[in-house]
């Protein structure tokens, strides 16, 4: 598949909003689910640091 | 000679492994630690490889011109959309029959990645059937059941985040799970039904234009890639998961000492 | 006693609550007929597109009233301690689970098949249409209760409420409304409703056969 230019790469054929919209999309979710991942894993952290320093914590229960 | 040695080795492998070692959330969670940058890396190698083919082997289609380069997203995505839900379904089951807490931990880690997936492929197929078909939406067998897995998906997230009690919320997720992928087969058969009865102008979106190898080749790399990235979000997120529900146990605290 | 006595104790225990509660049995009927009214209020009266329509609507009607009904399965007697009473008896619990469903079944389900043909008129339906309405939803009413019944269960003494209920089993009922709504507009086109008939009869009968454990199997989550 060879494409003439990078203008008529970017142009999909006059697809352009279609392929671009789902490829951007779904890189959008990914990147966010990934983020995500992250503040779970640091508040996990957090609630185990506040954990080892003030003894057991319960499931909703705010710490003194 | 060789032979009794096969024997004794096979033996060993059997008796010496320690299988249930793995099912104690301590050890999984270093192994994860270790596995996920893998499955990342893995995924995303994959991915570019799969988009070189969907960009730059993949000639243009002759019916749907360029706009059919979507599927080398929605077909990968679906796809994984039902695998995920198959292998959450299967965590739930070896959690209730052996009442392994780190199995319901994986099936929960699962799910919101499943689900993202499923909205992907909904996403997707929606824009490729504007172009194609000329209606944002078709009511045709597999969108139509997408969206249903994609209630699936999130009736079990809800019934999840509306128990308190951990363990009630383990087997009960892992019960609608069950109950869920007993019905997806029923439920495909039928929309398919379904689908076939009212079958009007509409055009079935599974009678895909005569597929190029390379276009197959480009979903199952892409398909590959979605896999090894899902492994590696469910990894991290059952790390999470099993640091919230063990902060109350000695080798988190020991832990958290030694890295401070 | 044996198993078709004891169906028989719970049975009549749940009607006799039931006709105690009478409003609430009225209130799920009310709904059923005011949402089937309403659509015609939406897509306008025209009665080629109302009669097209009608079998589909009767039965979406017919499953959101049965899913509003859910509630009261379990959460009373969950509520005073006779849930867990009835699973300490020595009684496999399917056997009072298939009593209770039955009864729901008798108490929220008949009464919808009993008013469906009405509003089959109202929609415009064949005489043929309306009885294949009445026959399909006799076959697929037990199933919402069943199905349900599994909802029901989970979501026991749960915050979310109806909400959550819905969510979780409205996915599970549309294989049911498919062939349901099918069968009237197989009846209507003249394509014939047995197909759909028959496998509506044949999820009843696994139905009947499996979901009961699953209640069981859910109950006791919900209850330890």
């Amino acid at each position: 598949m060879s494409w003439n230019s990078w203008t008529e790469f970017f142009h999909m054929g006059g697809y352009a909003f279609y392929v671009w919209g789902s490829y951007a999309v779904t890189a959008v979710l990914i990147a966010g689910e990934i983020l995500l991942l992250r503040t779970h894993r640091r508040k996990a952290l957090e609630l185990v640091r506040r954990t080892v320093k003030y003894g057991k914590v319960g499931n909703n229960e705010e710490t003194a | 000679m060789g032979g009794i040695g096969g024997i004794a080795d096979f033996d060993r492998m059997m008796n010496g492994f320690n299988w249930y070692k793995y099912a104690s959330p301590a050890t999984f969670y270093t192994l994860a630690g270790r596995l996920i940058p893998w499955f990342y890396g893995a995924a995303a190698v994959l991915c570019a490889a799969g988009l070189y083919i969907a960009f730059f082997l993949a000639p243009t289609d002759f019916q749907q011109s360029e706009a059919y380069r979507i599927i080398f997203i929605h077909v990968p995505a679906a796809w994984m959309s039902m695998f995920i839900y198959i292998v959450m379904a299967a965590w739930a089951a070896i959690g209730l029959a052996f009442n392994t807490r780190l199995s319901f931990m994986m099936a929960s880690a699962l799910a919101p990645t499943g689900a993202m997936l499923t909205f992907v492929s909904l996403w997707t197929g929606a824009l490729w059937g504007k172009p194609t078909w000329g209606a944002w939406w078709v009511w045709d067998a597999r969108l139509t059941s997408e969206l249903i897995l994609f209630f699936l998906y999130l009736g079990f997230m809800a019934l999840q985040a509306a128990i308190d009690d951990p363990r009630r919320a383990d087997r009960a997720g892992a019960l609608i799970a069950l109950v869920g992928v007993v019905n997806v087969p029923i439920i495909y058969f039928s929309v398919k039904w379904w689908n076939t009865l009212h079958q009007g102008a509409s055009i079935s979106m599974t009678k895909a234009p005569s597929m190029a190898a390379i276009m197959l080749e480009g979903m199952l790399v892409m398909a590959l890639a979605a896999w090894m990235y899902a492994i590696a979000a469910a990894l991290s997120r059952v790390r999470s998961i099993i640091l919230e529900r063990e902060r109350n146990s000695q080798w988190v605290a020991q832990m958290m000492e030694a890295e401070a | 006693m044996n198993m078709l006595q004891i169906v028989n104790v719970v049975l009549r225990r749940e009607l006799i609550l039931a006709m105690r509660r009478r409003g609430d049995v009225l209130t799920v009927l009310f709904f059923f007929v005011i949402v089937a009214s309403l659509f015609p209020l939406g897509v306008g009266p025209d009665p080629k597109l109302l009669r097209l329509m009608g079998g589909g609507v009767v039965w979406v009607s017919a499953l959101l009233a049965a899913m509003l009904s859910l509630g009261r399965l379990f959460a009373s007697d969950y509520a005073d301690g006779t849930l867990e009473q009835l699973i300490l008896t020595p009684t496999p619990p399917v056997v009072w689970i298939t009593g209770k469903i039955l009864a729901h079944w008798l108490v929220s389900g008949v009464p919808l098949i009993l008013v469906a043909p009405i509003l089959g008129v109202q929609f415009g339906l064949s005489g043929e249409a309306l009885l294949v309405l009445v026959v399909s939803l006799l076959l697929g009413t037990p199933v919402l209760s069943l199905i349900g019944a599994i909802g029901a269960a989970l979501t026991l003494g749960l915050r979310g409420g109806g909400v959550l209920v819905s969510l979780l089993v409205l996915p599970l009922y549309i294989p049911v409304l498919i062939f349901g709504a099918g069968a009237v507009d197989g009846a209507m086109s003249g394509l014939g409703a047995e197909a759909h008939l028959s496998l509506l009869g044949s999820i009843l009968i696994l139905a009947f056969i499996l979901t009961p454990w699953a209640v069981s199997a859910a109950l006791r989550i919900s209850i330890e």
